[in-house]
């Protein structure tokens, strides 16, 4: 019963980050793709963000009178890794524009059928 | 007590949300799914007491990336058509289910030593951890202890990270940036080319 | 192809209203990333959303007349150069690269000068990248006229 107060959330985090891998190796529309890797790096935030947590701590902005904080340091490391993030996304989403401009579908079938050297 | 029922009650609304994405086939919808995904993590953030990520999460994935999808959806689809959805897959889903189910289940044996949520002894918060939160006010005079570790502390990072936000923007801007060219269509002797 | 919907009375007026307190709202999280949750790519983002919003309902042309391209291009240059040039400033008045201390007369207020001079960097170019994209993905779907 320990175990599992200690790491239910570990484990519901692990469930939506195999939700995400799952969409991005099993559908075939490059936007869903472009979802699903989303979906997987929100969750591989929360799991840092949740090793960083600290019962009944605060947030970590010094205050008077408060002695427990919880821990900054994985604060900091999402923070960068969400800016890199969107960066990514976006960088993909064009991709995904110039991909219908020359093939004329964003359905991964449709564009092996086309282009026969994949 | 309560703390506990609010986390499992938004984790599995993530995880609901996450499911129901796979299984729509409307992009539309699934768009919009996603941005409510994205803020109720934003929610999540601030229940484990992380303010600079929930606005940072809040802002950048139910502001930007959602407004970068629609206009992706507006560009790739046809104004004409309504509904635009995803094509039925004809391959079979057993080989990316059984590649998801061992990978989620060595995660979780991967899990198992982990020290439980919320334990203050845990190995990730000794170290340079106590060092910041004690000589951060006396040393940058920043009560913020985040923006004093990633502007300060480890500002090299930050350069980086703005470096890499700027060359996404150039590589948009190349990628993306003229106004789209008209495909040229019957040339002379009527051979057609593709542009 | 992003279209205007400048005849709709509500959101015209709505958004008149709103767009100002989005434009304080962001620099009050710029400015005050010190002492509360905040900071350059947060306050980036929330300028970017307000002239995404006066793109939506008054049309793309009329968002290209307030902020035109070369002068987007031109801020997220400006951004990063603002944030290597405190480093390299701190380089010659004699201390490391990116040290805050010897920008000022003692310590705490070099670090605070510093971290003000830095996040203002961050927030330019995190504000123009944005709208560089944005702008990208709305033109593109506009088929390119015969001049």
């Amino acid at each position: 019963m320990d175990m599992i107060l200690g790491h239910y959330n570990y484990w519901l985090v692990i469930i939506i980050m195999m939700a995400g891998f799952y969409t991005v190796i099993s559908r075939g529309n490059l936007i869903k793709k472009i979802v699903g890797l989303n979906i997987f790096q929100v969750s591989v935030f929360l799991l840092y963000i949740s090793i960083g947590n600290v019962k009944d701590g605060a947030v970590p902005i010094i205050e008077k009178g408060v002695t427990l904080y919880s821990n900054p340091l994985p604060h900091v490391l999402i923070l960068t890794a969400i800016v890199v993030g969107v960066a990514t996304t976006a960088l993909g989403l064009a991709l995904v524009v110039r991909i219908k401009e020359a093939y004329g579908s964003i359905e991964e079938d449709d564009i092996h059928n086309q282009d026969q050297s994949l | 007590m309560i703390d506990n029922i609010v986390d499992i009650t938004l984790l599995s609304l993530l995880a609901i949300q996450a499911i129901a994405i796979i299984r729509m086939r409307s992009l539309f919808a699934v768009i919009m799914l996603f941005s409510g995904f994205s803020l109720l993590s934003a929610g999540l953030f601030v229940v484990m007491d992380a303010a600079d990520v929930a606005f940072t999460e809040a802002a950048v994935g139910a502001g930007i990336s959602t407004v970068l999808m629609l206009a992706t959806l507006a560009l790739t689809y046809a104004p004409t058509e309504i509904d635009k959805k995803e094509k039925r897959s004809t391959h079979k889903p057993w080989l990316p289910l059984a590649v998801v189910v061992i990978t989620g289940a060595l995660l979780i044996y991967g899990t198992w030593d982990i020290p439980a949520f919320g334990n203050p002894d845990a190995p990730a918060q000794q170290h340079v951890t106590s060092y910041y939160l004690e000589k951060s006010l006396p040393e940058t005079g920043v009560p913020n202890v985040v923006t004093a570790v990633l502007a300060s502390y480890r500002g090299f990072d930050t350069l980086g990270e703005v470096a890499v936000i700027f060359t996404a923007g150039i590589a948009v801007l190349l990628l993306i940036g003229g106004r789209r060219r008209e495909k040229p269509r019957l040339e002379k002797n009527g051979d057609k080319r593709e542009a | 192809m992003v279209t205007s919907v400048k005849h709709n009375l509500i959101l015209r007026v709505v958004s008149k209203f709103l767009i100002p307190l989005i434009f304080l709202f962001a620099l009050y999280v710029q400015f005050h990333g010190d002492f509360g949750p905040g900071g350059g790519f947060q306050a980036g983002v929330i300028f970017s959303a307000a002239i995404i919003l006066y793109a939506l309902v008054f049309g793309i042309d009329s968002a290209k007349q307030v902020i035109p391209p070369y002068v987007l291009r031109l801020l997220a240059s400006l951004g990063v150069l603002i944030y290597a040039s405190t480093g390299v400033a701190t380089l010659l008045l004699g201390g490391n690269y990116l040290e805050y201390g010897v920008l000022a007369s003692s310590q705490v207020a070099g670090q605070h000068l510093g971290i003000l001079l830095i996040e203002l960097g961050v927030g330019i170019t995190v504000m123009s990248v944005m709208l560089i994209m944005f702008f990208a993905f709305a033109e593109r779907g506009r088929p390119e006229m015969d001049s």
